[in-house]
């Protein structure tokens, strides 16, 4: 190898080496910075947090285009991956346009414009985070989730519970349903709580979990193969006093009714021994 | 080279201020309309009825009809990973006819609003004759190009855009600045303190990307009257390329085109302001 030739070399290995370091670091720091923080919200129809971080250029048309300045681009310093779109849902929900101008805008499909419906949507999940802050659980009546709730009555439903602390009156507690919810956040903005919301908005990889392969939910697989999976249980047999007859999915032990005629129904044997001897044994 | 006076001093005296600042003035001009454009879209909006401009430098539609998007992002996006819409492809497509057709570089004197604040530290390390400092290669933009491709292609994700300080200080600057400034300060003292011509000359994979897309192009800085050159050294001071200017100015042979032909050649047009023999003009000419 000759002297140029070398020094050509060694001045590019040294160049590469320097660029190597600084690569690697960033490449170190932006898995870092993919942890998507639960307070800072999508807009509607963006992919999941992984290809949304390869799809999304940070030009900001989204931001944009919100006609209720809902979604900011975050800035160098916030916790979201720099000039990526996101809204905090306690300050400012997503109105849920019908046209959804925010994946209009979107010219890379980082918001995926196959979603057309926006209550299709599904920015993430509300869930009343904090029962023992939330007033309905008290036994107050508040009820402000259920009703801004733009899917009103599906997302979230009131539950009449039992009030255990005075024991004789009904707590109706909100309860969000995942297959409604499109995590507009509007229920989070509107808790009347002062501080932080009673319901929050989360990712739904958080929220949600997907259930577990392990636990086959025996009903859901009878309905699936159109018969019990496993051998039905032989009819039991009880031996019960006579005129009594045991119901073991209801009510349990009930009497039979002793024969057609009314006035004797009720009373193991009738007070007219012809009776008896007329059933001929067909109890 | 021992200057006593501020480069282009013969240039004001001989040409007048504004004919020696001809064509720095005009880049401003370019670089702030571009920039308040983007700012001022939105709120001008709510009286014309319609976005002058929308966006950012990585992507934006002007007149509600026309998509531009940086073709080096949106390429980092596909080697991430992503397929993008057609929306985006237009956009860059129109953008990088543009840039091979007048000039890859273009980009990094006439639009990029870094090159404001590099023009700025190079302007007072020549006034305080701050000289010296590291040395780098000007290969390692080029290095940097390739590596910030290889990032994105390993995380899946445009890593490099969570740093490019290119990209970051025009978002910060329409829409909202949060902790930029940061970055705006250290571009400075890099290039003010560290290394002269350090950010753009240097190191800017951008900048690299964009004379990648200058190989062809019509719009050239002709030294057509290299015969009147005095070795004054001016032109060559106050290039942030410098390496591209000696081979068109000084050349023997009369066969050597006068044309700065290197795609590093960022069309500033510096060098034809403080030239005070007129050595410099802008040609539009394509490449033999």
């Amino acid at each position: 190898m000759n002297k140029a030739k070398r020094q050509f070399f060694i001045a590019s290995l040294k160049t590469a080496s320097a660029v190597g370091i600084t690569a690697l670091g960033l490449g170190l720091y932006s898995r870092q910075s993919r942890a998507l923080p639960a307070q800072a919200i999508r807009p509607p129809g963006a992919l999941i947090e992984k290809d949304f971080l390869s799809a999304c250029i940070r030009c900001g048309l989204c931001v944009r285009d919100c006609p209720y300045d809902t979604l900011h681009l975050a800035k160098l310093g916030d916790v979201v991956a720099t000039g990526t779109p996101y809204f905090v849902a306690r300050q400012t929900p997503c109105e849920m346009c019908d046209d959804i101008p925010c994946i209009e805008a979107c010219p890379t499909g980082a918001l995926n414009p196959k979603l057309v419906n926006i209550d299709q949507a599904r920015m993430g999940l509300a869930v009343v985070i904090d029962q023992e802050g939330c007033i309905a659980f008290q036994g107050l009546r508040c009820e402000i989730c259920y009703n801004v709730c733009p899917v009103q009555g599906k997302a979230i439903s009131l539950e009449i519970r039992h009030n255990k602390r005075t024991g004789m009156h009904a707590a109706q507690v909100p309860i969000v349903h995942s297959d409604a919810c499109t995590g507009c956040g509007k229920c989070e903005q509107a808790c009347i709580l002062t501080g932080e919301s009673a319901i929050k908005v989360i990712p739904n990889h958080l929220a949600q979990s997907g259930g577990s392969p392990h636990y086959r939910l025996g009903w859901e697989e009878k309905e699936k193969a159109g018969k019990a999976l496993v051998t039905p249980d032989t009819e039991h047999q009880f031996n019960l006093p006579e005129g009594l007859d045991y119901d073991y999915a209801g009510k349990g032990l009930i009497k039979k009714p002793l024969s057609t005629d009314t006035s004797s129904q009720g009373v193991p044997f009738s007070d007219n021994p012809l009776d008896t001897l007329n059933t001929k044994g067909a109890r | 080279m021992n200057h006593l006076k501020p480069v282009g001093t013969e240039a004001i005296q001989k040409k007048g201020w504004f004919v020696a600042h001809k064509w720095l003035l005009l880049r401003r001009i370019s670089q702030f309309i571009i920039l308040s454009l983007f700012i001022f879209s939105p709120w001008l909006a709510s009286f014309i009825e319609i976005d002058l401009v929308k966006g950012n430098l990585a992507s934006s539609l002007t007149l509600d009809v026309l998509p531009l998007t940086d073709p080096y992002v949106l390429l980092q996006s596909v080697i991430a990973g992503h397929w993008p819409l057609m929306s985006a492809f237009l956009g860059a497509f129109i953008v990088t006819v543009f840039y091979l057709l007048v000039g890859g570089r273009i980009y990094c004197s006439w639009v990029c609003p870094i090159n404001i604040i590099t023009d700025t530290a190079a302007w007072l390390r020549e006034r305080l004759k701050i000289k010296g400092g590291i040395i780098i290669n000007r290969n390692t933009r080029f290095w940097l190009l390739g590596f910030t491709f290889l990032v994105a292609f390993s995380t899946a994700s445009l890593a490099w855009e969570l740093i490019n300080p290119v990209s970051i200080v025009f978002r910060s600057l329409v829409f909202g600045i949060g902790l930029a400034w940061g970055i705006i300060l250290a571009i400075f003292l890099l290039d003010f303190a560290v290394s002269r011509r350090a950010w753009c000359g240097h190191l800017c994979p951008v900048g690299a990307f964009y004379s990648l897309l200058g190989q062809v192009r019509f719009l050239h800085v002709d030294a057509f009257q290299r015969g009147a050159c005095n070795n004054c050294m001016e032109c060559f001071i106050i290039c942030p390329e410098q390496q591209v200017i000696k081979l068109p100015l000084k050349a023997k042979q009369p066969e050597i085109s006068s044309l700065i032909r290197s795609s590093q050649c960022t069309n500033c047009g510096r060098c034809i302001d403080v030239c005070a023999e007129d050595v410099f003009k802008f040609n539009l000419q394509i490449k033999k």
